[in-house]
């Protein structure tokens, strides 16, 4: 059993993710984790202001189970399945991360320097919490999906408009790590 | 019944996401300083089996559990939008170091600082909504 308590591999990872793309396709449906943020809005009454989200909510309320499961299966996955929760990333990631202000580099899942309840009582990081998923939520939508729908189903099928689309997502996230994090993070 | 169903593969899907570590902002970052094989594995592994599985479901006109046929749509087709739209959130997945599905596993392993980014990413799916006709598409 311990090796379902330590982290997963890769190689264990990436076959399950397929798997879960498969039983979706196999269930009539598809793989994608951004479209149910739009069935969100429309549940939200967002359809009186603009009749893009004026959507059959009803047809979607499948990936809003799936949603419900992957909240679940986080809490599962942490509380249950971990006998130890900090992420062993590489030193070199580590240097780099001390030198930014990440102290917690190492030795947790996420950074308390964003994540901790009391890096919340910092507006700086109220903004930077929002903005990135803003971005998030804009630039799925806008793409036409994400790292799920993009990067897995559409390559996986394929699709020339996701190449770009996840050509677009390392371009901005090379940009964010290199550029950005040093003006946004370094002192 | 269905519904049970949906909801099993979404648990299975976020015990994965949580376990994998794709999940963790550290590794996303990790992937953009090309420090670590671990999340080009992850990546990489998935649509290798991807494009096999398509393939097979493409070649022996699978049917659905339903005994449907299987439609798999193509991607629309709007190169301005695929690429600036995928850099935003390019952008986006760096700084919260989680894309949506991750995001949701992570509040349910008990980050609720999470939900602050999941309302920015409902606010800017929302402000997509209103602007959708003005962009460039």
């Amino acid at each position: 059993m311990d090796f379902i308590m330590q982290p997963w591999p890769w190689y264990v990872a990436g076959p399950l993710i397929v798997l879960v793309m498969a039983i979706l396709i196999l269930m009539g449906k598809r793989f994608g984790m951004s479209t149910n943020l739009e069935t969100m809005c429309s549940i939200g009454g967002a359809g009186k202001f603009t009749d893009y989200f004026k959507t059959d909510v009803k047809s979607k309320r499948w990936s809003l189970m799936v949603v419900a499961g992957v909240v679940l299966g986080g809490f599962l996955g942490s509380h249950l399945l971990s006998s130890n929760k900090n992420v062993v990333i590489s030193e070199r990631t580590v240097a780099n991360l001390r030198e930014l202000g990440f102290s917690s580099a190492g030795s947790a899942y996420l950074p308390a320097e964003l994540f901790s309840m009391e890096s919340l009582s910092s507006p700086f990081i109220w903004i930077i919490l929002v903005l990135a998923g803003f971005l998030v939520g804009f630039g799925a939508r806008y793409a036409g999906g994400c790292t799920s729908g993009h990067a897995i189903a559409g390559l996986s099928n394929f699709q020339l408009p996701s190449l770009v689309a996840v050509l677009g997502f390392f371009i901005g996230g090379l940009a964010m790590v290199h550029l950005l994090f040093p003006l946004i993070f370094g002192s | 019944m269905r519904n049970v169903a949906f909801l099993l593969v979404g648990t299975f899907f976020g015990i994965v996401l949580y376990k994998s570590e794709a999940a963790s902002w550290f590794r996303i970052y990790e992937m953009f300083q090309f420090d670590a094989f671990h999340m080009y594995g992850i990546i990489g592994s998935a649509v290798g089996l991807g494009v096999l599985f398509i393939q097979w479901v493409k070649r022996s006109r699978a049917k659905s559990f339903q005994g449907d046929e299987i439609i798999i749509a193509d991607k629309q087709r709007n190169f301005v939008a695929n690429a600036v739209g995928g850099i935003l959130f390019g952008l986006g997945w760096a700084l919260a170091g989680a894309c949506p599905g991750p995001m949701y596993a992570l509040v349910g392993a008990g980050f609720l600082s999470v939900l602050i980014v999941l309302i920015g990413a409902l606010l800017g799916t929302f402000v997509y909504g209103l602007l959708k006709s003005k962009l460039p598409h």
